[in-house]
C-alpha cells in the first residue's frame, strides 16, 4: 500500500502565545508535531506493518518542519517530504496549503491519506478535505476506527459522541480523531535509523505552480489576544453555606441559571 | 452593497439545530439588507421550512432524495452545489458543526473559494463584515476577511444570538429536484453515545468532570446535576486516559471547545491544554479540594472542597430554586 500522511509543525501545546508587532511570536517556542497528525502517522505506521508498503510523511513548512519530520521517520515512517515555501511564499492559506499538497500527491498512485482532524494553531480542519477533494478522492473525517480488508474499508467515524459505523472504499483520505490508538514514542534505534531515512526538499518550482496557482483567498485583518479573566471569588464559610452562596450568585448575579 | 446568502439548516433527529438560527442572524449580517436563503437537504424536510423563516430566512430552497436521508459529503455537496448554482449567491453560512466541518472544506475546494471556519464573532456587515475566530485553540483570536469570491463561513455554535423568533414571518418555499448519485460512502450504523441528548457543543451548562472523580460512577452526580441544569457532562483529558468516561467528551486543546453559559469544573486541575477548550465560556464555577488548582485562576466562583460533598449539595440547592421559581 502507498501511504501518505500529512503532518504539520505546531506549537507545543504548553506553549503561551505571545503577540508582537501585529504577529505570534515564534521566537524560544517549542515545536511539536501537531498532536492529531501524530494518531494519523501511528496508524499509518499499523496499517504497513499489517498489510506491506510504504509510509511518506509530507509537509508544507520551513526548514525547521525537518525536525517534526525526523521525528515522524524515527516513529517509523520511511520516507518524507518537505515543501519548503519559505522562499517563494509570504502567505499560505488553507486554499493554498491544499493545493500544493494535491499537486505532489496527485501522480503518487495513493491508496491512503492519512492527515489530522485539525491543526491545534490554525484550527480549521479544511485541508484534508480539500486535498481529497482536489485528488478526487473520497474522504472520512474525525475517524476512531479503520480497518482495510482488500480495497473495502470500515471506519468508525466520531459525529459529537456518537460514532458513525462507515463502508468506503480505496483510494480514500481520512482525517484522526482522538482514540483512534496510543501514537508510539520513537524509540532510540528508531532515532538512529531515522538519520539515514530519505527526507526529500521540494519547492513550488518542482511541482509545476507558480505563486499565482496559490494565491491567498483570506486576508489576516488582526490577530490579538483574549481578555485577561479577573480573578475570581473563592467562596468562604461553613461548605452547605458556600454552596447556597454559590446557587444564589449564578441565579441572581451571573444570571446563567 | 445588499448580498444575496444561503444558509445551511441543519437537521438533527428530525428538527432544525439551532445553531441553524444562529446561522441565518450571521447571514443577514453579511447580507447588509440583501436577502437570506435557507437551503435544507434531506429525504423529508419542507415541513421545517417555516421554522427557518420564523428566525429571519427571506425564503427556503429544500432538495429531498432518499440519498439525503444520511449525511454524506457526496450526497450534500451535490445537493447544495445545485442551489448554489440557481442562487449564485455572495455569500453562505454553515454550522461549525460535525457536518458543517465536514462538508464546507469539499464545497469551498469546488468552488475554488476561501473559507472562514468556526467564526465566533462578526464585526461590520456587507463586503466590510470582519471575522472573529479561534487560533492555536482560543489562546489567541484573528480578525479575518475573505478577500475575493463568495464570503464562505462556519460559525461556532453558542457564540452569535439567533433572531428573536417571530412567528408572523412568511415566505415562499420551494424545491429543486437533483439526481443525487454515486454516494461513495454507506453509513452502515449510528451508534448514540452522548450521555445526556444535549449536545456538548451547543449546551447552556456544561459539567465537567477530571481525574478527581476517580471512576466512571463518579460521574453519575455530574449527569444527574448536568440533566437537572439541561446541559451535557465533558470531561478532562485525565478522566478520559484513566477510562472514566468515552474521548468523545473530552474539553480541551485536543478535545472539544466549548463556550457554555456556565462551566462546571469539578476535580479538574486547570491544566493549559483543558483551558484552552473551555476559558471562554461566561461564567466558571471551579470545585477542587486543592486550593491552589490552577483552575482557581480562570474560575469566576470557587469552592475549595470535596466533590463528592458539594455535587450532591448543589442538587439539591438546584431543586430547590426550581421549586421556588
Ligand atoms: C492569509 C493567511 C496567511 C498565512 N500565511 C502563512 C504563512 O506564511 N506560513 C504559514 O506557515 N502559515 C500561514 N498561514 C496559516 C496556514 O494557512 C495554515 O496553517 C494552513 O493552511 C493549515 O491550516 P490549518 O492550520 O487550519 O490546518 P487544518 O486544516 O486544521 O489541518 C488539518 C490537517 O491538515 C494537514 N495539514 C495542515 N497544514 C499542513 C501543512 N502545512 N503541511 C502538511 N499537512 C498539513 C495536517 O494533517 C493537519 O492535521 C496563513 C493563513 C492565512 C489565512
Ligand atoms: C498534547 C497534549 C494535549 C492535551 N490535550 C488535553 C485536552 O484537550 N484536554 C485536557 O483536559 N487535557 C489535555 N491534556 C492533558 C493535560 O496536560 C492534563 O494532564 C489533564 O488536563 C489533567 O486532567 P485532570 O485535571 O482531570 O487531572 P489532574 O491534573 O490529575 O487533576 C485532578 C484534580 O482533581 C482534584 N481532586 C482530586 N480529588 C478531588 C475531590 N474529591 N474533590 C475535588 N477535587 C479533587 C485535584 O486536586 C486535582 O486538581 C493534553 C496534554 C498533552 C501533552
Amino acid at each position: 500500500m502507498n501511504i501518505f500522511v500529512l503532518v504539520k509543525r505546531t506549537f507545543d501545546t504548553e506553549e503561551k502565545i505571545v503577540i508582537a508587532n501585529g504577529k505570534i511570536q515564534e521566537d524560544g517556542a517549542e515545536f511539536i508535531i501537531n498532536p492529531y497528525d501524530e494518531y494519523a502517522i501511528e496508524e499509518a505506521i499499523q496499517v504497513r506493518d499489517a498489510k506491506g508498503g510504504k509510509v511518506t510523511v509530507v509537509t508544507i513548512g520551513g526548514e525547521d518542519a525537518e525536525k517534526q519530520l525526523r521525528t515522524a521517520l524515527a516513529m517509523g515512517a520511511d520516507e518524507a517530504v518537505l515543501i519548503n515555501t519559505e522562499d517563494d511564499l509570504d502567505e499560505l492559506d488553507q486554499y493554498s496549503a491544499a493545493i500544493i499538497l494535491a499537486e505532489y500527491l496527485k501522480d503518487k498512485e495513493v491508496d491512503l491519506i492519512l492527515a489530522g482532524n485539525v491543526a491545534i494553531d490554525g484550527g480549521t480542519g479544511q485541508v484534508g478535505p480539500r486535498v481529497a477533494d482536489l485528488l478526487g478522492i473520497n474522504y472520512v473525517t474525525t475517524i476512531t476506527d479503520l480497518e482495510i480488508d482488500g480495497t473495502n474499508v470500515k471506519i468508525v467515524r466520531d459525529i459529537e459522541g456518537d460514532s458513525e459505523v462507515i463502508e468506503t472504499s480505496l483510494p480514500l483520505l481520512v482525517t484522526a480523531q482522538q482514540g483512534l490508538n496510543e501514537p508510539r514514542y520513537p524509540s532510540l534505534p528508531g532515532i538512529m535509523k531515522a538519520k539515514k531515512k530519505p527526507l526529500a526538499e521540494l519547492e513550488l518550482d518542482d511541482l509545476d505552480l507558480d505563486e499565482d496557482d496559490v494565491e491567498v483567498k483570506i486576508e489576516i485583518v488582526d490577530i490579538f489576544l483574549p481578555p485577561q479573566k479577573a480573578a475570581g471569588r473563592v467562596l468562604e464559610g461553613e461548605l452547605s453555606q458556600q454552596v447556597k452562596e454559590l446557587v444564589n450568585l449564578l441565579h441572581s448575579e451571573a444570571k446563567v441559571v | 452593497m445588499a448580498n444575496k446568502v444561503l444558509v445551511l439548516g441543519e437537521v438533527r433527529d428530525g428538527v432544525l439545530r439551532n445553531v441553524s438560527f444562529e446561522a441565518v442572524a450571521a447571514a443577514k449580517q453579511i447580507a447588509d439588507g440583501g436577502e437570506v436563503v435557507g437551503v435544507l437537504l434531506g429525504d423529508s424536510v419542507t415541513q421545517l421550512a417555516n421554522e427557518l423563516i420564523t428566525y429571519g430566512a427571506d425564503r427556503v430552497v429544500t432538495v429531498e432524495h432518499p440519498h439525503l436521508k444520511a449525511y454524506t459529503s457526496d450526497g450534500y455537496s451535490q445537493a447544495f452545489l445545485a442551489v448554489y448554482e440557481q442562487e449564485k449567491p455572495e455569500g453562505v453560512v454553515f454550522g461549525h458543526t460535525s457536518l458543517g466541518k465536514d462538508l464546507s472544506p469539499k464545497l469551498a475546494s469546488k468552488l475554488k473559494s476561501g473559507l472562514i471556519s468556526d467564526v465566533t464573532e462578526i464585526e461590520g456587515s456587507g463586503e466590510d463584515a470582519v471575522f472573529v475566530r479561534p487560533i492555536y485553540s482560543g489562546k489567541a483570536f484573528e480578525k479575518v476577511k475573505i478577500k475575493d469570491g463568495v464570503i464562505f463561513v462556519t460559525i461556532r455554535p453558542n457564540n452569535i444570538k439567533p433572531l428573536d423568533k417571530n412567528a408572523s414571518l412568511t415566505g415562499d418555499v420551494a424545491s429543486i429536484s437533483v439526481d443525487v448519485q454515486n454516494l461513495r460512502t454507506i453509513i452502515k450504523d449510528v451508534v448514540r453515545k452522548a450521555t445526556t441528548g444535549v449536545d456538548l457543543s451547543e449546551a447552556k451548562v456544561v459539567v465537567a468532570g477530571g481525574r478527581g472523580v476517580k471512576s466512571s460512577e463518579g460521574f453519575e452526580p455530574l449527569k444527574e446535576l448536568a440533566n437537572l441544569l439541561g446541559g451535557a457532562v465533558g470531561a478532562s483529558r485525565g478522566a478520559c486516559d484513566a477510562d472514566y468516561c468515552d474521548y468523545s467528551l473530552q474539553i480541551g486543546q485536543t478535545g472539544k471547545v466549548v463556550t457554555p453559559d456556565l462551566y462546571i469544573a469539578a476535580g479538574i486541575s486547570g491544566a493549559i491544554q483543558h483551558l484552552a477548550g473551555m476559558s471562554n465560556s461566561k461564567v466558571i464555577v471551579a470545585i477542587n479540594k486543592d486550593p491552589e488548582a490552577n483552575i482557581f485562576k480562570v474560575a469566576d466562583y470557587g469552592i475549595v472542597g470535596d466533590l463528592f460533598e458539594v455535587i450532591p449539595m448543589l442538587i439539591e440547592e438546584f431543586k430547590a430554586l426550581k421549586v421556588n421559581s
